[in-house]
C-alpha cells in the first residue's frame, strides 16, 4: 500500500484529527461559560467574545509579529467584555440573557469595524507539536499536530474539574452559584464573585478566538466563527456544567463536524447535509435520553435564571 | 404637541412635493437623468470587500468605476441574503439616488431583487449569475456572468501536468450550475493531459464556512489529492491549508498567489472592470442596458494569474496553446462522447457545447471522473 493511500482509515483518522482541530475554541468557550454559569449567571455574549478575541488576536500579532502577544491581547479583550457583562448584570433587575445577546451583536461588530485592515494580511501561527513523529505516514502527521491550546484546554478541563470539588474559591463560586441568600449569609458578596467569573469566562472566550485565527482556520475573516460560540455555551448545558463533560463534548462536536468532510472524501458523497447536521442530531439523542420529566436538569446552579 | 404636529404635516407636504418634482423630472427627461453630473451607481457585496475572492474580485471593479466622471458609486458589503438585501437597495434608491444597482450575490436574484424590480420600475438592477430569463422576468433586471468555467479548465490543465497522485481536490460551496461546470471543467482540463485522472469534490454547503472548508482541504489532502482547488467565496482558507499540508494549489475568484507563492499554480479570476465600464458607458450614452450579458476569456470578462514557479515547462506550454485556443472563442469544454458519473450521457459523440450554449447554465451533473454526488 502506497503511504499516502489510506483509505477508509481516512474516516476515523479525519474524525480524530478534527476532534482535536476543531473542538479547541468549544473547549475554552465551554470552560469559561462553565465558570460563568456556575457562579449563577448566564453569558450568552460569549459568540461576539470570541469573534473580538479572534481579531484582536490576529491583529495584534500581525502588528507585533509574535502570536503569543496575540494571544494576550485576545485574553485581555475577553476580560473586557466580561467584566462589562458582570457589572452591568449587578445592576437590579437586569436580565443577564439580553446583556448576553447584546454584547454578541456589540462584540461582533466591534470586531468587523475593527477587523477591517486585518483581512488581507497573514499573521504568524501559533505553534504545533508534532505528536506524529512516530508514523511515517503524512496523514497520520499531520491528524496528530496538536495545538498547545488544545493541551491547555484539556490540563484546564480537570483542574476546574478538581478545583470545583477541593477547593476554597470552587466552594465560593458554588455557593453563590445555587443560592444567593446562603453566600451573603456566609458574608459573600455575590456581585463580586460573579463579577470575577463572569470575567474570567470571557477571558478564556477570548483565548477559543485566538485560536481561531491564530492556528485553526489560522485566519482572520469575519466568517470565521460561524457560530461556535454560541454552540459553546450550549455545550455547557449539555455537558451539565462539569469541565470534563465540556471537555468531551467539545471532542465530540469537532469530530462530528469533520464526519461530513471525510466521508465525502472516500466517496460516501449522497447526503452530506444530513451529515453536517450530525452534531446537532446527537445533541438532540442525548438530551432526550437523559432528559427526565419528574426533576430539573441534574447539575444545574439554582441561581441560574434559566432554572428559575 | 400642536407645534410637533405642525411641524410633521408641513415637512410631509414638503416632502411629498419634491418626490413629485423629482418624479416630474425624470418622467420628463429620461435621458437627461443619466447624463445629469450624478448617476449613481450601488454596489452590494455579501461579504467582505477584501476577501481574496468573491467580494474582492467585484469591489475591485467597482473601484475601476471611480475614476468614471459623472458617476458616483455606493457600496454596501456583508449584506446577508434575506430581507436586509431588500433594504440596503430601498436606501440606495432613496437616499442616494442610485439608477443602476449591482446585488452581486447569487441568492439576492429570488425574491429580494425581483421585489425591489417591481416596486422601482425606474431604476436598473443588474445580478451576477445566470438566473435572468426574458420570459419570467421584468426588463428592468437582468443578468452578467462570465465564463470562467474555461478558467478552472486551465487550471486543470496545470494542475494534470502536476499532479503526481493523480487525484485533484476541489472544494465546493453547493451544487449549484456555476460550480458543478467549474468541477468538470478543472477535472475534464486535468484529463486532457492525462486521463486516468480523478477529481474527488467536497461540498461544504454554505459560500463561507471557514472551519468547513479547512476539515475539507485537509480530508482531501488526507486521500492523496495533491493539487487542491475551490469554489467558495473566499478561497482564502482553503489555499492557505492546501499550501500548509504540502499540496498545490489553484486559485478562484481573485489572485490568492501572494498567500502561497511557492504552491499557487495559476488561477481562474474575474474581471469585473471590463463588464461594469460597459454597463456604465451605455448609462452614461443613455443607451438602454442589456440585459443579459456574457463573456469569457476572448471578451477580458476571465482572466488567469500569472503561472507560479512550480509550473513545468511542457504545462506552460499546454496552457499557452489552450489559452490561444480559447482565445479565439468557441471553445468547447463539454464535448461528446462524454458521461456523467452516474453513468448518463450527457453529450454524444460530434456533440459540442461551446462556453456561450446556454444548456450548461442549468447544468446538474458531475461529469465521469469526478467523485462527488450533486445532492
Amino acid at each position: 500500500m502506497d503511504a499516502t493511500e489510506i483509505g477508509l482509515w481516512g474516516v476515523p483518522l479525519a474524525i480524530l484529527g478534527g476532534a482535536i482541530r476543531v473542538s479547541t475554541p468549544f473547549i475554552f468557550v465551554s470552560l469559561g461559560e462553565a465558570i460563568t454559569e456556575r457562579s449563577g449567571r448566564i453569558n450568552l455574549g460569549l459568540e461576539g467574545t470570541l469573534v473580538f478575541g479572534a481579531m484582536s488576536a490576529y491583529a495584534v500579532a500581525v502588528m507585533t509579529g509574535s502570536p503569543w502577544l496575540g494571544l494576550l491581547a485576545a485574553a485581555f479583550a475577553g476580560l473586557c467584555f466580561g467584566l462589562f457583562h458582570g457589572w452591568i448584570c449587578k445592576f437590579p433587575k437586569v436580565n443577564d440573557i439580553a446583556i448576553g445577546i447584546a454584547l454578541m451583536l456589540f462584540g461582533s461588530g466591534l470586531a468587523f469595524f475593527f477587523g477591517k485592515p486585518f483581512i488581507q494580511p497573514s499573521a504568524p501561527d501559533l505553534p504545533a507539536i508534532p505528536f506524529g513523529a512516530w508514523s511515517d505516514i503524512p496523514q497520520v502527521q499531520a491528524a496528530l499536530d496538536v495545538n498547545v491550546l488544545f493541551l491547555i484546554g484539556a490540563a484546564l478541563a480537570a483542574f476546574l474539574w478538581w478545583a470545583f470539588r477541593n477547593t476554597r474559591a470552587g466552594l465560593i463560586l458554588r455557593v453563590v452559584g445555587d443560592s444567593s441568600d446562603a453566600a451573603r449569609a456566609m458574608g459573600l458578596n455575590p456581585n463580586t464573585v460573579r463579577l470575577a467569573a463572569t470575567g474570567v469566562g470571557g477571558a478564556l472566550a477570548g483565548i477559543g478566538g485566538a485560536y481561531l485565527s491564530l492556528y485553526y482556520p489560522g485566519s482572520w475573516t469575519e466568517g470565521i466563527s460561524s457560530g461556535q460560540g454560541l454552540m459553546a455555551v450550549a455545550l455547557v448545558i449539555f455537558a451539565r456544567w462539569n469541565p470534563l463533560g465540556c471537555f468531551a463534548a467539545a471532542l465530540l462536536f469537532g469530530g462530528a463536524g469533520a464526519l461530513g468532510p471525510a466521508l465525502q472524501s472516500v466517496g460516501v458523497t449522497q447526503g452530506y447535509y444530513l451529515f453536517y447536521a450530525a452534531p446537532y442530531i446527537l445533541t438532540l439523542v442525548i438530551m432526550i435520553a437523559t432528559s427526565s420529566p419528574s426533576r430539573s436538569l441534574a447539575g444545574a446552579p439554582g441561581e441560574l435564571s434559566i432554572t428559575k | 404637541m400642536t407645534d410637533r404636529f405642525m411641524l410633521s404635516r408641513r415637512q410631509l407636504l414638503k416632502t411629498s412635493a419634491a418626490g413629485a418634482a423629482l418624479g416630474l423630472a425624470s418622467a420628463s427627461f429620461p435621458i437627461g437623468r443619466a447624463f445629469a453630473a450624478a448617476a449613481t451607481v450601488g454596489f452590494i457585496y455579501v461579504g467582505p470587500k477584501d476577501d481574496y475572492g468573491y467580494n474582492q474580485a467585484h469591489a475591485e471593479g467597482a473601484a475601476a468605476l471611480k475614476g468614471v466622471e459623472g458617476i458616483s458609486i455606493v457600496e454596501e458589503e456583508n449584506v446577508p441574503e434575506t430581507v436586509d438585501v431588500q433594504k440596503t437597495m430601498e436606501s440606495m434608491i432613496n437616499l442616494d439616488g442610485a439608477s443602476l444597482i449591482f446585488p452581486t450575490s447569487f441568492g439576492y436574484f429570488d425574491p429580494h431583487m425581483l421585489a425591489m424590480c417591481a416596486k422601482f420600475p425606474d431604476v436598473q438592477f443588474r445580478h451576477c449569475g445566470g438566473m435572468w430569463n426574458k420570459d419570467k422576468h421584468p426588463m428592468n433586471a437582468g443578468s452578467y456572468f462570465g465564463y470562467i468555467g474555461m478558467g478552472q479548465y486551465l487550471n486543470g490543465v496545470v494542475a494534470g501536468h502536476t499532479s503526481k497522485t493523480k487525484k485533484l481536490g476541489f472544494v465546493a460551496a453547493k451544487p449549484i450550475p456555476q460550480v458543478l461546470l467549474n468541477i468538470n471543467s478543472f477535472l475534464l482540463g486535468a484529463r486532457s493531459v492525462d486521463p486516468t485522472i480523478t477529481c474527488q469534490v467536497i461540498f461544504t454547503g454554505e459560500w463561507s464556512l471557514a472551519v468547513k472548508e479547512a476539515e475539507a482541504t485537509n480530508a482531501l489532502v488526507d486521500q492523496g489529492a495533491d493539487v487542491i482547488t475551490c469554489h467558495v467565496d473566499s478561497p482564502k482558507v482553503v489555499v492557505e491549508t492546501a499550501a500548509g499540508r504540502g499540496a498545490f494549489v489553484c486559485g478562484y475568484h481573485a489572485n490568492q498567489s501572494p498567500l502561497a507563492p511557492e504552491k499557487y499554480l495559476t488561477g481562474a479570476e474575474w474581471n469585473w472592470a471590463k463588464v461594469y465600464k460597459m454597463f456604465v458607458d451605455d448609462l452614461i450614452a443613455g443607451k438602454p442596458l442589456p440585459n443579459f450579458t456574457r463573456g469569457g476569456l476572448a471578451d477580458g470578462f476571465v482572466k488567469m494569474s500569472p503561472l507560479g514557479p512550480a509550473v513545468s515547462e511542457p504545462a506552460r506550454k499546454q496552457f499557452d496553446a489552450t489559452l490561444a485556443e480559447m482565445m479565439k472563442g468557441g471553445f468547447s469544454v463539454i464535448k461528446g462522447p462524454l458521461k456523467s458519473n452516474k453513468g448518463i450521457v450527457v453529450a454524444t459523440e460530434g456533440q459540442a457545447f461551446a462556453e456561450t450554449a446556454i444548456e450548461l447554465e442549468s447544468m446538474d451533473y458531475l461529469v465521469e471522473g469526478v467523485v462527488g454526488s450533486t445532492a
